[in-house]
């Protein structure tokens, strides 16, 4: 696999949708499953890479998923583990696997197949912005194509079966990852997580499944999976996250009206702070460009560019750092090649005069 | 000591657990420890295999009662309480008694609904033709127009055979 040649898509974080850019972009995942084999956490090694063998050159042919790009997971390094990883193509349970669990993309990365992770296919689509939609639609076309080519194990009553019966039904998960500054720095972002688990949503970190959140990126996902039409669960979710889109420019209002001394200091520390330290560590610089990037919303920086803060974003996570640097990096290391390279990236945006006048303020 | 379920090999495993207060112990040789799941690997729990056995009996035989187990991939209801992940599709019929409370809290719903696989989805819209055909025949009879009932009945022929065929 290519993974370098990943790095020059604009993934998720430089997707542009809303005019606010509140939702970063939107995701599905369908779990399926063949007929008559056992899950890939029960089947062992050898039934896997069978299936990883027998599935990969036929999904390989599906027009919807040209041009692609595919690799065990076998064939990969931890590096582009890593990368793929903080791309969203595959998740840290299958990082962990090794011979017959696979991963196909396509080049683009709209949409993708994990092969023999938690189920022996979990088809992924993804689009910038809100639109699940969209999402919807395109992984229904790829998912009845590969459906052609296999035989799902699939219960009138039950729905598609999964390893996990927690998936079982749609087999679907759809989510929204949605920047919330506004909300976080209001402190009213506590409520909305209470109120959307009582509707039956879930909220996670940035990478899923129990991460906490990092800068003031949530992922807003769908819990149940019976009994509830694809279509439904896709403009349930589309609908909460308008009106938590809603509550956020809401939020960021008041913060001008009420609070701006406060928010332009939280602006201007998280500026000062990334222009000026020698270790960052990803957390720390992905909360502080959280606030760089609600700077740049509001108007508060007009010297930073969006594209900037969003470039940063995702070259601060360990694995793209270190691909950039080309070459492994001990976390300390990492922490102050990152911290250099932040520096220098949001400097060269800066106006000189601009620079003079905010030593005299 | 000899092992109490086969009563031959030596007891090289023991153990212990307090069930109900009481002290529960079991002393078996490692062939018939395996075979009754107790993984000598990780962390052992043998509350599951002591309910399963029948709960508050005092003579411990578990190799009297065999363990429900999936007929096409073998797993044991202890390994899917283990890992709440079943191992394979027809898992979900051999444990199909556990199903409705997981399901219940799980999704608060137990029928699916929503997308099917093309075939499946031909076959449940041949049955639901089928239902109609026979409800307009059963209203021609009884409204004595023998004339659309014969016409009916020819269409059921035709669906039957579409279903069979599927």
């Amino acid at each position: 696999m290519d993974i370098d040649s990943l790095l020059g898509n604009s993934n998720a974080w430089m997707a542009s949708g809303d005019k606010e850019q509140i939702v970063i972009s939107s995701r599905i995942r369908l779990a399926r499953n063949l007929k008559d084999r056992a899950f890939p956490g029960w089947g062992g090694e050898e039934e896997c890479a069978r299936i990883w063998a027998q599935l990969r050159p036929r999904l390989s042919t599906i027009k919807e998923l040209n041009p692609e790009i595919d690799a065990g997971m076998d064939e990969l390094d931890e590096l582009d583990k890593q990368i793929l990883l903080e791309r969203h193509l595959i998740s840290r349970e299958q990082a962990e696997k090794g011979k017959g669990s696979g991963l196909i993309t396509r080049a683009d990365e709209m949409l993708s197949v994990m092969v023999n992770e938690e189920d022996h296919l979990r088809i992924q689509s993804m689009t910038a912005g809100l639109d699940l939609h969209g999402a919807w639609s395109a992984i229904d076309r790829l998912d009845t194509k590969i459906e052609r080519e296999t035989e799902y194990a699939f219960s009138p009553r039950l729905g598609y079966l999964t390893s996990c019966p927690t998936n079982v039904g749609t087999g679907m998960r759809a989510s929204v990852m949605m920047h919330l500054p506004g909300l976080a720095l209001m402190e009213e972002i506590n409520p909305i997580i209470k109120g959307l688990g009582k509707i039956g949503l879930v909220v996670r970190g940035l990478w899923g499944e129990g991460t906490e959140a990092v800068g003031n990126m949530f992922q807003i996902s769908n819990q149940m999976t019976l009994g509830e039409k694809e279509s439904d669960i896709v403009k349930n979710i589309e609908q909460i996250a308008m009106e938590i889109i809603e509550h956020e420019k809401n939020a960021r209002l008041r913060l001008i009206e009420k609070k701006e001394l406060f928010l332009r200091d939280h602006i201007g520390r998280a500026f000062g702070v990334l222009t000026n330290a020698h270790l960052l560590n990803t957390k720390e610089a992905l909360d502080l460009l959280s606030d760089l990037r609600l700077g740049v919303d509001l108007g508060i920086l007009k010297h930073v560019d969006r594209k900037t803060v969003d470039e940063l974003m995702m070259l601060t996570q360990p694995g793209h750092l270190q691909k950039m640097e080309g070459r492994i990096l001990k976390p300390k290391d990492r922490d102050r090649v990152r911290a250099k390279r932040v520096r220098e990236r949001l400097s060269r945006g800066e106006p000189k005069q601009r620079k003079q006048s905010r030593i005299h303020e | 000591m000899l092992c109490e379920i086969c009563k031959v090999e030596e007891a090289t495993v023991h153990l212990t657990q307090v069930v109900d207060g009481s002290i529960k112990k079991l002393h078996l040789c490692e062939q018939c420890a395996q075979k009754n799941g107790f993984d000598l690997q990780g962390p052992i729990s043998i509350t599951d295999i002591l309910l399963g056995m029948g709960g508050k009996r005092d003579d411990v035989m578990p190799a009297v009662i065999p363990e429900k187990s999936c007929p096409r991939c073998h797993m044991r209801r202890t390994d899917f309480k283990k890992t709440g992940r079943f191992g394979c599709a027809a898992c979900y019929e051999t444990f199909s008694e556990d199903l409705p409370s997981l399901l219940r809290a799980m999704h608060r719903k137990d029928r699916h609904v929503g997308k099917m696989p093309v075939n499946e989805a031909a076959r449940v819209n041949a049955m639901q033709e089928m239902t109609n055909l026979q409800e307009a025949l059963e209203r021609a009879i009884s409204d004595e127009n023998y004339e659309t009932a014969a016409d009916l009945r020819d269409k059921i022929t035709m669906c039957r055979r579409k279903l069979e065929k599927n």
